[in-house]
């Protein structure tokens, strides 16, 4: 296994887990599951005593492997030299399961879902743009940006709400941009972070393929886990784009004040995704467009920023639900932090979060203490138009 | 022994209880040099009622219980050495109480020295208590059960010398409180007036009963701190250097450190001493004094203070230090071990140069430290050994190495600190007879099946 030579190094000492201030348990799987084998330490511990064939490729151990949300606390609170690799030891390991056939049923169909209909709802690839209907936006025909909206963009309802309301902010904005309808397909963020390598790169060289051939250079992405796949991955297969999250593209508008807006008055909290937040440092964007709107109270949860707590649908635990259920769940803890800070609004910027969290509030009985909304949404309802 | 498993189940819900491969390999093991054993059961209880169930359910079927906070305390304390239960206590982390006004704490047995940490510099910021350099994840009652050392142990001596109270399930089950809250809603004082009984829990390492909830002192925090560091390269110096200091009474804590690499800071002493006030001038003032304390060495070019960097400063005023864990990967290998036994601050020099020989022996990196308690009646001593854990033979030369600084430590007049179960049987055979009938007589009474942390100060 790639990084089999970093393992033993993990001295399970727990700073992985908390927050930096230590207040809180961080690892959204640790607050689950409370067992320190589903904290970093114990992942790194069982990966090792696995590879030493001390333990067996079981249903636990793969509970253990597919509960991480990839979310990045850990590396970004371990104590070690080697914390960079933590994430990815985790997913190597997810690799060595897929490609010894033992993975869970829910990964397996989300993997399936993808090869055969390019996307885990397995919905046709025709209907991929519908969400696009009755909108502006146009396909794309050699716009400055691809905007690329991504398969919870395309197929969840509330991520298809979210893509409209982003691609109507930026067009109105003066934004060129156009889509790729149904000849787009999965970034495959989330097929890596599963562990199938294979299936990534292949999706992942059709990608670039297609932005090539139609001469993109610039892409605006919707979900902050393709931004990542984008930014991260893509290169290292040939596929150099300007990737840029949407959330960006609004805050250099704001910054030089090309869009107004109506007051919006409101008490906001802002739920930073792992995504756009501890792997791609983007954590000033989304803030600085809630500041300017006039009328937004902005108030942060204890757990911002670098120790945001994860909504737990990272790591593709969006679509296998190993992590979820129970009132100790991410999204459910999360939706709590959010109510404490008094705010009427919870502001995302990831669709994956928006559904997630939007699910919490109904399981948790307070969808109507709490409106969960993208920031593309907030925007769209009080942006007045450019300013002249 | 039939449906042990459901039963367990029913005392702290389905999720919270395991017989799973993973958990019992993770759970058999600590990052120390102990060999694994590993449990039947592993259990997260989140209630007094749900231990209370547990242990009296164990008691019943005479199965072997072994609490566990972080499992960090490296010598193999957790590790159960006859299977049976493991009690994760993390769940019960709830800080319990404060009196702020009579400066202390109520804390639950699972809580972290991280979490009581933040929650005081949140809610209250003039008032702190002995943090350990242990990780942050570590709990506070394992802490003071093993007779624990941290920031103000220089001051008020074993963070165990600090408990204000206990709530302990006895091994029979039952709920007994330690202190005045056993007659009071106060928690000030662990003993006196009262017969101080604390002394039937703390030290034993759970094998008398697990504790729910400890009262610790609190003190004020002053609203700065600072560190300077005295070097030397005589280690015959050190005895006399923390005579001075400590007679002063202006320092916060005094540690020493000695280390090989890198090489700046070879072959010399290193006395950290902390300073906290109020003000500058406070600060000023106490460090004045200690320099004034020392001016003979300074002037006898027998030592003197070293600029200490900004980030070396920073790192060095982190509680807990973070760094101190680091140490573990100095070999690329996760791991390091140490013996630390508690003895007085004349055998500094003998236990430097023996541990110099010992890495030198069996070819291991090392470090030294030293954590003075109290007004220097005595200091822990760390042999600390950093090794690779994939190294079968550099952990067999560790192993070696920690055993013969045990021995000589015992030789010199040290007692062990959070013995492992090998020196636990070294100390007993050698420490004064009656004592030993006298700790086999109270386990004996408190435990008579012999449930609780079995191994553990266990006589024939
Ligand atoms: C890098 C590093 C630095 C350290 N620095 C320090 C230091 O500065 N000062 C210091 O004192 N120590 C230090 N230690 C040692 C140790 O980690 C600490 O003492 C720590 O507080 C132990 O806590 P724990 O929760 O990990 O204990 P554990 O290892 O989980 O438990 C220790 C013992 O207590 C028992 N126990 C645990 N909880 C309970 C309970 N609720 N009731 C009854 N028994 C219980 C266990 O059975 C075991 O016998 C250090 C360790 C490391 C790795």
């Amino acid at each position: 296994m790639k990084y089999s030579d970093i393992v033993h190094r993990c001295f399970r000492c727990g700073y992985c887990k908390f927050t930096d201030d230590y207040q809180e348990f961080n690892c959204p799987s640790y607050r689950k599951f409370r067992f320190d084998t589903f904290a970093p330490g114990g992942r790194m511990w069982l990966i090792r005593a696995w590879l030493n064939g001390e333990i067996e490729n079981s249903e636990r151990f793969q509970e253990i492997l597919f509960s991480c949300a990839t979310c990045g606390s850990c590396v970004e609170h371990c104590a070690f030299t080697f914390r960079d690799d933590l994430v990815n030891i985790f997913i190597s390991a997810r690799e060595e399961l897929v490609n010894s056939g033992k993975i869970p049923p829910a990964v397996r169909d989300y993997f399936k879902g993808i090869s055969i209909q390019g996307n885990p709802y397995r919905q046709p690839a025709k209907e991929r743009g519908a969400w696009a209907k009755g909108t502006s936006i146009e396909c794309y025909n050699g716009h400055e940006y691809l905007f690329y909206v991504g398969c919870v963009g395309s197929y969840d309802e509330i991520g298809m709400r979210t893509a409209r309301a982003v691609s109507t902010v930026l067009t109105k904005a003066g934004i060129s941009m156009g889509i790729l309808g149904e000849k787009e397909t999965c970034d495959g963020n989330e097929v890596k972070s599963l562990g199938e390598a294979g299936l990534f790169q292949s999706l992942a060289e059709r990608n670039i393929n297609m932005f090539k051939e139609l001469g993109i250079k610039k892409i605006i992405t919707l979900d902050p886990h393709a931004l990542n796949a984008f930014k991260k991955d893509y290169p290292d297969l040939g596929g150099e784009f300007e990737v840029i999250h949407y959330t960006q593209v609004l805050a250099s508008l704001v910054e030089s004040e090309s869009i107004k807006f109506n007051p919006f008055p409101a008490k906001v909290t802002y739920h930073d995704s792992c995504y756009l937040g501890r792997h791609c440092g983007e954590y000033d964007a989304p803030r600085s467009i809630l500041n300017a709107i006039p009328g937004i109270e902005l108030i942060e949860m204890e757990q911002n920023m670098e120790n945001s707590f994860c909504c737990g649908g990272g790591g593709g635990n969006f679509f296998t639900d190993i992590l979820g259920g129970g009132s100790d769940s991410p999204d459910r803890i999360r939706v709590r932090h959010a109510l404490a800070t008094g705010a009427d609004i919870l502001a995302v910027a990831c669709p994956q979060c928006a559904r997630m969290l939007e699910d919490a509030t109904k399981t948790e009985g307070v969808q109507d203490k709490l409106l969960i909304k993208d920031i593309g949404e907030i925007v769209s309802e009080c942006l007045t138009g450019l300013k002249r | 022994m039939s449906n042990i498993r459901e039963r367990l189940a029913d005392i702290v819900g389905e999720r919270f209880v395991s017989d799973k491969a993973e958990d019992l390999y993770f759970y058999g093991r600590d990052p120390g040099l102990m060999p694994a054993v590993h449990p039947d059961w592993v259990v997260l209880p989140e209630t007094v009622e749900e231990i209370q169930g547990i242990v009296k359910m164990a008691q019943m079927e005479g199965i072997p219980v072994v609490p566990m906070g972080a499992g960090m305390s490296l010598s193999g304390l957790v590790i159960p050495q006859k299977g049976g239960i493991v009690v994760d206590m993390k769940r019960m982390d709830r800080i319990v109480d404060i009196n702020e006004k009579a400066r202390y704490v109520i804390v639950e047995g699972g809580t972290s020295t991280g979490r009581l940490n933040a929650y005081l510099n949140k809610k209250y910021p003039r008032l702190r208590f002995s943090i350990p350099d242990s990780p942050a994840a570590t709990t506070v009652a394992a802490n003071v059960m093993i007779h624990g050392q941290g920031r103000l142990t220089q001051q008020y001596g074993f963070n165990s010398d600090m408990v204000s109270g206990l709530e302990v399930v006895l091994p029979s089950g039952e709920l007994c409180r330690i202190g005045s809250c056993a007659i009071s809603n106060e928690w000030f004082s662990k003993g006196a007036p009262l017969p101080d009984l604390s002394g039937l829990f703390l030290g034993w390492f759970g094998a008398t009963g697990i504790i729910t909830k400890a009262g610790i002192k609190l003190y004020p925090r002053k609203l700065l701190r600072d560190v300077e560091i005295f070097v030397t390269d005589s280690p015959d110096f050190i005895p006399e250097i923390i005579y001075e200091i400590t007679h002063t009474e202006m320092t916060e804590d005094i540690n020493i450190f000695s280390q090989p690499l890198p090489l700046i800071f070879k072959d010399n002493h290193h006395v950290v001493i902390y300073f906290t006030g109020d003000s500058e001038e406070e600060i000023e003032f106490r460090k004045k004094t200690v320099f004034h304390s020392l001016d003979l060495f300074i002037r006898n070019k027998d030592g003197g203070f070293m600029s200490v960097g900004a980030g070396m400063k920073k790192s060095l005023l982190e509680m807990p230090q973070r760094n101190a864990s680091t140490f573990a990967d100095v070999t690329k290998g996760g791991g390091f071990e140490y013996s630390g036994p508690i003895i007085t601050i004349d055998k500094y020099p003998q236990c430097t140069r023996k541990l110099d020989e010992l890495a030198h022996k069996y070819d291991l990196k090392y470090h030294g430290t030293a954590r003075i308690i109290g007004r220097g009646h005595a200091m822990m001593f760390a042999f600390s050994f950093t090794f690779n854990r994939s190294d079968a033979d550099m952990l067999d030369r560790t192993r070696k190495a920690l055993h013969e600084a045990s021995q000589y430590a015992l030789s010199i007049g040290g007692v062990f600190w959070k013995p492992t179960i090998d020196e636990q049987k070294m100390a007993l055979q050698k420490m004064d007879p009656e004592f030993a009938r006298l700790l086999k007589m109270i386990k004996t009474n408190l435990d008579p099946q012999g449930i609780m942390n079995p191994g553990n100060w266990e006589s024939k």
